[in-house]
């Protein structure tokens, strides 16, 4: 326990998690503080573009790993079934109608990408390196959560899915930079790293934490905005799906054999919420569903709960489950 | 003096992630000319929302805005309104005077 302790506050104290705070608290006191949305995406492609190329070099220079496919069929597993975790939580904590449920349960399902990168962060920071495969799991867990909430909603799939939705889930940006980076990595290897190792490695921490300031202005801005909405019920519902959402993927990480990094990060996209690609569909597909509560829960709640406390968590579980 | 035509001046305000479907009607329709603008923010049945801040296209917002003959308005909203009915957003339609007629 006094290991968690030690672990959360190492957490809370890091330059990440300050950076995402300061965001919090200014966009709650109504400051004006503001990353330019130009900067915001450049911001985001650079990240995705280093985490996916550090992923490739990574299988590239310990060669295929016989765990790859079994993660990916867990990550899949995964993202198409906590969905339905999530709807009967939902049914239990919230008095959320079936289309508002089923659209949140598809959130829980999908993942959140930053949260993967604060997680790799995290698991570098206290010396266990995940396998690079990973970055290829978080982009398969992102749409199968899709299908899940749609099932939930009690309508087929085809009356709401068309080719131009699947084209845009499938390829949306945040994927093809994600895989594209990592195929890049994984074929130009360790020689392609020290070329644009000044670059992506290096500055990484510093732009992660300028991109965490504003993720944590814009989580700010919901909470403020939405307060309202925030029910006792909704609010429980955000903090605890996340921690049954990492107690799946620490045990298919268990099954398959993780190490510890990767455990941490199977644990990481099962607890995250998506706020990208899954409130684009759901916006598309269920425009009946109202994006204030999802984004709300998945943006407001459960991304600072999942980066200040349940990341810690998640490290001290990883660590336990591996006896390290 | 300049000649000027009667045309009708119709406006969308439609989520984002609508705008691609949005267009793509309109050209189905016959529309091939239309300007897409962003929108910085506002307050509607739906609460307040803004563009500042928004880390996915999902919570964003486009103007669509297309200027059309009188007699094509009909068919272009019967043919549009499939798509914006369920959709969060505003359509309006405005008179309006063109020069250059030929261009619509």
């Amino acid at each position: 326990m006094a290991g968690f302790f030690d672990l959360a506050l190492a957490n809370l104290g890091s330059p990440l998690i300050l950076s995402f705070i300061l965001g919090v608290a200014a966009a709650l006191a109504r400051s004006e503080l503001s990353i330019p949305e130009a900067t915001a995406k450049a911001m985001s492609i650079y990240l995705l573009f280093a985490i996916g190329f550090k992923g490739g070099v990574s299988v590239a220079d310990h060669g295929f790993d016989p765990a790859l496919a079994k993660t990916l069929f867990a990550g899949i597993v995964l993202s198409a079934g906590l969905p339905f975790v999530a709807y009967a939580l939902l049914n239990v904590l919230t008095g959320l109608d079936r289309t508002n449920a089923a659209a949140v349960a598809g959130h829980y399902g999908s993942i959140s990408i930053v949260t993967f990168v604060a997680g790799t962060s995290v698991a570098e920071a206290n010396g266990f390196i995940a396998e690079g495969f990973m970055v290829a799991v978080a982009a398969a867990m992102e749409a199968p959560a899709i299908l899940s909430a749609l099932w939930l909603i009690g309508r087929s799939g085809s009356n709401r899915m068309d080719g131009t939705l699947w084209r845009e889930i499938l390829l949306n940006g945040s994927i093809v930079l994600l895989v594209g980076a990592f195929m890049i990595g994984l074929l130009t290897g360790k020689d392609g790293l020290a070329e644009i190792e000044a670059f992506i490695v290096t500055p990484f921490k510093g732009v992660l934490c300028i991109f965490l300031l504003d993720m944590g202005l814009v989580a700010g801005r919901g909470i403020r905005e939405n307060r309202d909405m925030i029910r006792p019920g909704l609010f429980a519902f955000g903090i605890l799906m996340p921690v049954i959402g990492s107690c799946f993927g620490a045990a298919a990480a268990a099954l398959i054999g993780l190490s510890v990094g990767g455990t941490l990060l199977l644990m990481v996209l099962s607890a995250s919420a998506s706020y990208i690609a899954v409130p684009a569909a759901m916006r598309v597909a269920v425009p009946e569903a109202d994006p204030g509560i999802y984004l709300t829960l998945s943006l407001g709640i459960t991304f600072p709960f999942n980066l200040t406390i349940g990341l810690p968590l998640y490290l001290g579980v990883a660590r336990m489950i591996s006896g390290v | 003096m300049l000649e000027m035509h009667d045309a009708k001046r119709v406006a969308f305000i439609i989520e984002t992630p609508m705008q691609n479907r949005l267009t793509g009607a309109l050209e189905e329709a016959g529309v091939t000319g239309y300007t897409i603008l962003p929108v910085l923010g506002g307050s509607g049945a739906s609460g307040r929302w803004s563009r500042e801040g928004q880390v996915g296209r999902a919570g964003g917002m486009v103007q669509v805005i297309c200027i059309i003959r009188p007699e094509r308005l009909e068919p272009l909203l019967e043919h549009t309104f499939k798509l914006v009915e369920r959709h969060i957003g505003v359509v309006s339609v405005a008179d309006c005077q063109v020069l250059r007629a030929e261009r619509f």
